[in-house]
């Protein structure tokens, strides 16, 4: 039997290890000693988190003065990784000429990367707080404008850092 | 013939070219906007400046002559230089509109700034403002500030259409570009003009913001408009398309196209109006069918008729393929009455690319089988012999014949009538059977222009009969990478067949013998059963057409 493993003695345990209650003496005290601790766990979904500016949740378009800031250059839509962005551009009267008449995310395909917040040449398109995503149906997880415009003062957290951190 | 040397490689030219077009012959491409090589030299871009040995200041290549043992720099540190100073000094007015402006994707001045510029300006102030949106004319939009004064529009206009209705006014970087006064840019071919602007100044109204050109596939196709066959790209969309661009053939259409082409030739194909499937009537309605039904029903009805009591009508607006195969499957049937509806409009021609014969391919129609041996058996005397009851049945290929008041009159006698049809149309009110019909932009196949030339199309937007991988149709972006449940992915496929497809399966159920997978197939038959056509294979016509033989055949259009 060549191939047989070597037999391994684990080395015996100490006598006062052996003795066991010395252990659980210790033991007992970290656990009480953090019973007094701070508590940090959080009890979502009872108790909700605001996240950091720096946090990247679903894109979401600016809205001021009661239109998009968005002007559907579809360069979003065309560094998407993940090909999540759909752009149909419209002309309007505005001086910017340009509007998107249907702007889609499926949020299926989002994988919450940033780059379309990154490349927006109008900060129009920016990453939102939101993180809590949930559908029933693929069609649902598609949102239009409707769910996508937010007005500016709700996002200012997220402009005023990007504008720091240009 | 003198010998040059242009970037240390020694080139023999033709000694009247300029710099440009000597490094153009031997693919050196020299920078430029202004120059093009059908228009006039011009010379105030400035930044195809080379380099030229003994000669004191740097020279633009598009104004300066070859001379016998010119030495030549493209790319020398001078040049460099100079390139990236020209660039920063056009871009000083020019707008940053590239997110909101068609040409982006494109763009010549983008292409250049990226590829020559250093991309910094040391330019601090306010830049000069323009009128942005103005209508030049019914196609064309201006946005003044994105001029770059290359005057190839005006020069275009000028030199090609010699309807001279642009020009600049003001000085120094007030130049505006604007049409004469009272004018406006409205000539048959304004909307080259859109194509010629190296930036985003002159737009087309017709596609204005309708997608990015990154988004689209191009498909090389020919433009049915006229029978001279323009060589066309086709812009398309998920699944629909968008625009029609001029592609170069140095034969048939330069660089050019005109605006009634590219704009009204591939309308119909997204137009609301398809038929998607095929159909008959049923007590007195169209309703629709599958496709085994229609044809049972066509074929057997058209048992029931006695040769002599069948007529066909081929179609001009038809690829060489189907009309072939309609006139084969008419000697099958023995039915020896074909023939077809010309489409002249003397008041619309010209000498520059507008033919009177509004149908791609009557040559080809003609010299395929769709004619009549004596006058006996003209379109004409079809007409006459429906008016006085001795043709009873009549089938007709892709071709509104009904707009013809004579035709549209003699009509309802007919007791069966048979049409291919891609979109609703006035025949289609007589007919008995409706065959959904594929567009041009939807099949492959063959047309022969008014001089003989034999020129390819390919499909560009796709039906139920491919798939546009594996049909090795031009993908887009989002062709490549879309899945079932994305919206873009999502575009209209229609229930439609090649109208050659449709007469192969008729002609199986009559009990012909044929035995063709795909157009190729059709053509190359054509090829080595008609004289005309000798020589030519599906392959060898390329991408820029082969011309028939033409002293086996006479060519000429018959009005």
């Amino acid at each position: 039997m060549e191939n047989q493993k070597p037999i391994v003695h684990r080395k015996d345990l100490h006598w006062w290890e052996q003795f066991y209650i010395p252990q659980i003496i210790n033991g007992m005290r970290i656990t009480l000693s953090q019973v007094f601790r701070p508590k940090f766990t959080r009890q979502y979904p009872e108790e909700k988190w605001n996240p950091p500016a720096s946090f990247r949740g679903r894109p979401v378009l600016v809205e001021q003065n009661g239109v998009e800031r968005c002007v559907a250059c579809g360069l979003c839509s065309r560094v998407c990784p993940a090909l999540a962005i759909d752009v149909q551009a419209s002309e309007t009267e505005l001086l910017k000429e340009r509007y998107p008449v249907r702007f889609e995310i499926n949020m299926l395909r989002c994988i919450f990367c940033g780059f379309c917040e990154e490349v927006c040449p109008e900060e129009a398109i920016v990453m939102s707080k939101e993180f809590e995503l949930v559908f029933r149906f693929q069609e649902d997880a598609i949102f239009g404008k409707d769910k996508l415009l937010i007005s500016a003062d709700k996002l200012k957290d997220r402009l005023e850092y990007l504008r720091k951190n240009r | 013939m003198v010998k040059i040397t242009i970037d240390e490689k020694q080139f023999e030219v033709e000694n009247n070219l300029t710099i440009i077009q000597a490094a153009r012959q031997n693919g050196i491409h020299i920078p430029h906007f202004c120059w093009h090589p059908k228009l006039s030299v011009s010379g105030n871009c400035r930044v195809c400046l080379v380099e030229v040995e003994k000669m004191p200041k740097l020279v633009i290549a598009c104004a300066t002559q070859v001379t016998d043992g010119m030495i030549i720099q493209t790319n020398s540190g001078r040049v460099v230089k100079a390139r990236n100073a020209v660039l920063e000094f056009i871009l000083i007015n020019h707008p940053l509109d590239c997110p909101i402006c068609d040409e982006a994707g494109e763009c010549k001045l983008q292409d250049y700034a990226y590829k020559y510029s250093v991309g910094e300006s040391r330019f601090e102030f306010d830049k000069v403002r323009k009128p942005k949106r103005v209508e030049l004319g019914p196609n064309v939009m201006l946005d003044t500030e994105r001029c770059i004064m290359c005057s190839r529009c005006i020069r275009f206009c000028d030199e090609i259409v010699n309807k001279p209705q642009l020009v600049f006014t003001q000085r120094g970087d007030h130049v505006e570009l604007t049409t004469f006064q009272g004018q406006k840019l409205d000539n048959d071919y304004s909307m080259n003009v859109i194509d010629l602007c190296p930036v985003g100044a002159l737009t087309s109204k017709d596609f204005r913001f309708k997608a990015r050109v990154w988004d689209m596939s191009a498909t090389d196709s020919v433009c049915v408009g006229c029978s001279r066959g323009c060589n066309t790209k086709m812009w398309v969309r998920n699944n629909e398309i968008l625009r029609l661009t001029p592609r170069f053939n140095s034969s048939v259409n330069q660089y050019w196209m005109c605006d009634h082409g590219r704009l009204n030739s591939f309308k119909n194909v997204n137009a609301a109006n398809r038929v998607n499937a095929p159909m008959f009537r049923k007590d007195g309605m169209l309703i629709d069918v599958g496709w085994d039904e229609a044809m049972a029903r066509a074929t057997s009805e058209l048992k029931s008729f006695k040769k002599n009591e069948i007529a066909a009508f081929g179609s001009a607006h038809s690829t060489n393929e189907d009309n072939y195969l309609l006139a084969k499957l008419m000697n099958h049937m023995g039915v020896h009455r074909i023939d077809f509806v010309p489409h002249i409009e003397d008041a619309k021609q010209d000498s520059l690319l507008i033919k009177a014969d509004k149908t791609p391919n009557s040559t080809g129609a003609r010299l395929v089988g769709i004619k009549s041996d004596t006058d006996e058996y003209s379109y004409r005397a079809i007409i006459d012999d429906i008016r006085n009851g001795k043709i009873k049945a009549l089938y007709v290929l892709d071709d509104d014949i009904a707009v013809v008041p004579e035709i549209a009159e003699v009509l309802p006698k007919l007791e069966f009538l048979v049409i291919h049809a891609s979109n609703e149309n006035q025949t289609m009110k007589y007919a008995d059977v409706v065959f959904a019909s594929s567009t041009y932009a939807e099949k492959h196949g063959t047309f022969t222009n008014f001089e003989g030339r034999v020129q390819k199309n390919k499909p560009a937007v796709s039906t139920l009969e491919h798939d546009r991988v594996l049909d090795g149709m031009p993908l887009s972006r989002l062709d490549r990478f879309g899945a079932h449940n994305d919206r873009w992915t999502k575009g209209i496929k229609r229930d439609t067949r090649a109208s050659w497809r449709i007469i192969n399966s008729i002609a199986a159920i009559l009990g012909a013998k044929w035995k063709y997978n795909k157009c190729e197939d059709v053509f190359n038959e054509i090829a080595s059963t008609n004289s005309s056509f000798y020589g030519l294979t599906y392959e060898n016509i390329g991408v820029t057409g082969a011309m028939i033989q033409k002293s086996q055949e006479q060519v000429t259009v018959r009005s």
